[in-house]
């Protein structure tokens, strides 16, 4: 199968121009996100560590409703619940990616360039192969889409912008999960307690590693 | 004596005025104090409390960007840096040259207690080779005084700020006297298998020494030690020593320590030093110059008030700059005074970095426990290779200890990421079960070594560019020689050897060494610009930090180095401004200053 097709949209840097076609095929008529205004403030060099810091307070988050659901779709894509924990949106990862993308820094424009075009496309994509939006699509439809992307070393040459955003987007997704109190527990951080002592690593550690 | 503003300030009087609030100006005040001094300390920051403004346990998602390091916080949102980087809005330098490799950053806080409320708190004493490199291999300065000079006043900063570690009596690696070291913490998996992998390669792997309280101080026996005959500094420093509190193992020392278990400037020599009634602190006052009396001598300092933007002029029998070393430099250079030798913001120095991870099969799935401990170097590597170094057989002249760490920290945004190196790129359940699979495998390591000065590196005044006090600022060129990036690329390759050893696996191969090398002023060990020499024409001041040309006018940050040795300089710092502080009491005494 051929991604090129799907993917001739030029997404890189143009994913406001993709818009109308988008809207003509059925996507949310509301713009994607709301523009990171230019002279948009950041925390400062002096914030005032003991407050309650949750997305939407430092600056404004911008993803639109639609945008949201896609997100919310993908992200539960790449972490899903299971026996361990719930899926990433359940813990307010989109919240989170929302607040990532939104910020003033560099980095985080930076990575706003790869996110919300890579959102435009995977909508198109799902549009384009199913007819349906990203987050009404069955689950074996979404995976066919994120077969193609999840791999950057396997991916299509004509794949690899979207492969990029999916690991992106797959980056974000574990970071804002893992740093849950649900995510720590799930990958096994047992740690930020107080302790009276440090025992240092217990015997059937050592034994495993083959130190003891 | 107290917290006071710059208009109380001006009517009082003072025997010294510090310059700056750090490690150095810290244990200059502290010193000074104890003894009865009047001392008034000027901090270009804001006033800073720990207790209340310390986020102790607060987790990454509690923060914007799950913590992140950005421009306005580059450690991260919870690192105890205010108003602080590489970049200080409004308070620019420059560099003589467009190339990234001949660029040299500077990194400035701007609160009360600078830089050590975030500090690594790595506490290394620099061993006799140290002091004497140039005798032992041609290169760079001999420093004007020797290892023994110096130990008993490592000893003293060490008991007094508390430091863990033991004595493994290796080359150039001092051991500390019995009773002054506090016990080292039990090390983690990772660095017994580091040790033992590394056995193999001959690289010793020992406990390391970091400034943080394994367990209380002996808050009897101590303060007879370190003021003996001085009941009342006895008596303050025994009340402050039981308020603070053995590290309970958890929470990174880099956001600070609102239980004083580890060393900060403002939990440790300030707050005695209050005590005395003694000290008096202006925050938020930015010194411009030093000024001079008739006879040539130091009268006082010129500084500007951040608040009102008020110039205001104090004066004292003594000044002290501890701003940090470029700083100092800069004060210096802006005032015109002690540089008859023309050595001012010569021979500037940082530490040579590279890094380099991996992961290690051997270290997945492990049974879940609590790796926290005290958060930064359980174990480390102090160099090995003196030796071969000496023979000529490395290509480079001096050495490097390293920094490594592994297992389950607090997760931040790199918990799970990149995986794709390792699982090739997925996504769903199997995402899962990869990122506790790999989550506490992945190991880092860091080299941390000597560079040698050269003539390349100095700082000078920008004819042009002030700041937003109208302050002339500095200029830096930068130059590594071959001796720090043919060290850069050894570290490298080791690392890699590493993690061959403990059958590890890393995303890259060893690069070069100018590519591996980090640019200079990354590491933030910068010092040197007014090199310590027993010669008038060719160093700024005397072994005490005293200048020539200004006998009343007294260096005890980093400025006077005259080698930077592998070893973090801080340690070395409080040291030498305790020793330089003794020296200023005496000449006090005297009456000779």
């Amino acid at each position: 199968m051929s991604l090129d097709r799907r993917t001739t949209i030029k997404w890189m840097f143009a994913a406001a121009a993709t818009v109308p076609s988008l809207h003509a095929i059925g996507y949310a008529p509301q713009p994607q996100a709301r523009d990171v205004a230019a002279n948009q403030a950041g925390y400062g060099t002096d914030p005032d560590l003991t407050k309650d810091w949750r997305p939407g307070g430092p600056w404004p988050l911008t993803l639109g409703v639609a945008a949201r659901l896609t997100t919310a779709a993908l992200c539960d894509l790449i972490i899903p619940a299971d026996d361990v924990s719930p899926a990433a949106s359940a813990v307010g990862v989109v919240d989170f990616i929302d607040e990532w993308i939104s910020a003033p820094y560099p980095q985080q424009r930076s990575d706003r360039e790869i996110i919300l075009p890579g959102l435009t496309w995977i909508e198109a994509e799902a549009q384009g192969r199913f007819g349906k939006a990203f987050a009404a699509l069955a689950q074996a439809q979404k995976e066919a889409i994120a077969n193609d992307v999840c791999s950057p070393a396997k991916a299509a040459a004509s794949a690899a912008t979207a492969a990029r955003f999916f690991a992106k987007f797959r980056d974000l997704t574990a970071g804002g999960f893992y740093t849950t109190p649900v995510g720590m527990k799930d990958i096994g951080y047992v740690g930020n307690v107080a302790l009276a002592k440090f025992d240092g690593p217990p015997l059937a550690v050592l034994k495993k590693v083959g130190l003891a | 004596m107290s917290f006071i503003s710059a208009a109380e300030a001006d009517k009082n009087t003072y025997d010294v005025i510090v310059v700056g609030s750090g490690a150095a100006g810290g244990q200059t005040a502290y010193t000074l104090t104890m003894d009865g001094v009047r001392v008034l300390m000027l901090e270009a920051g804001r006033n800073y409390t720990p207790a209340t403004e310390t986020p102790m346990m607060q987790t990454n998602a509690e923060a914007p960007l799950r913590g992140s390091g950005t421009p306005e916080k580059p450690f991260g949102f919870w690192d105890a840096t205010i108003d602080g980087g590489w970049d200080v809005p409004g308070e620019p330098y420059t560099s003589a040259s467009d190339d990234p490799a001949r660029k040299f950053v500077w990194w400035r806080s701007r609160m009360l207690g600078g830089r050590t409320n975030h500090w690594g708190r790595i506490s290394l004493r620099n061993g006799p080779y140290d002091f004497k490199p140039y005798s032992r291999d041609g290169l760079g300065f001999d420093w004007p005084m020797s290892y023994e000079d110096l130990a008993p006043y490592y000893d003293k900063v060490e008991m007094l700020i508390g430091v863990y570690g033991a004595n493994d009596g290796l080359e150039n690696t001092p051991n500390s006297p019995a009773g002054v070291l506090l016990p080292p913490p039990k090390p983690r998996v990772s660095d017994l298998l580091t040790k033992q992998r590394g056995a193999k390669l001959g690289i010793p792997v020992i406990a390391g020494h970091r400034a943080v309280l394994t367990k209380p101080l002996d808050h009897t026996r101590l303060p007879k030690l370190l003021h003996p005959g001085n009941e009342k500094a006895q008596s303050i420093l025994s009340a402050d020593m039981q308020k603070r509190a053995a590290c309970f193992f958890a929470t990174p020392c880099g956001r600070g320590c609102s239980i004083r278990a580890n060393y900060q400037s403002t939990t440790v020599h300030l707050p005695p030093a209050l005590d005395t009634g003694n000290l008096d602190i202006v925050t938020d006052a930015m010194v411009r110059t030093v000024t001079k009396r008739p006879d040539g001598s130091a009268e006082g300092v010129i500084y500007i008030d951040r608040k009102t933007g008020a110039e205001h002029h104090v004066k004292a029998r003594v000044v002290v700059l501890a701003a940090s070393a470029l700083e100092s430099v800069r004060i210096l250079l802006n005032s015109g005074v002690a540089n008859s030798s023309g050595k001012v913001g010569k021979y500037i120095m940082d530490t040579v970095g590279a890094g380099f991870s991996g992961q290690v099969p051997l270290l997945e799935n492990l049974p879940l426990h609590n790796e926290d401990g005290v958060d930064g170097l359980h174990l480390y590597s102090p160099w090995w290779l003196y030796k071969e170094q000496l023979a000529g057989k490395l290509g480079f002249a001096r050495g490097y200890h390293i920094e490594f760490g592994g297992g389950r920290t607090m997760p931040g945004m790199g918990a799970a990421s990149g995986l794709e190196w390792l699982n090739g790129g997925n996504y769903g359940k199997k995402f899962k079960e990869d990122a506790r699979r790999y989550y506490g495998s992945q190991m880092w390591f860091s080299g941390r070594g000597e560079m040698i000065p050269n003539d390349d590196c100095y700082a000078e005044l920008d004819s042009k560019v002030k700041d937003k006090f109208g302050i002339p600022v500095l200029r830096f060129h930068w130059k590594w020689s071959q001796h720090e990036i043919g060290q850069a690329a050894h570290m490298e390759k080791t690392f890699a050897e590493l993690l061959d050893a403990m059958g590890g696996r890393y995303p890259r191969k060893p690069q070069s060494g100018d590519k591996a090398i980090k640019q200079g002023g990354i590491i933030i060990h910068e010092v040197g610009g007014a090199m310590m020499g027993d010669d008038p024409t060719k160093s700024v001041t005397n072994s005490f930090g005293q200048c020539w040309d200004m006998k009343n006018l007294f260096i005890t940050d980093g400025a006077t180095l005259c080698s930077n040795a592998d070893k973090n300089p801080t340690l070395t710092i409080m040291a030498l401004a305790w020793r330089a502080s003794d020296r200023m009491l005496d000449l006090l005494k005297r009456k000779e200053l």
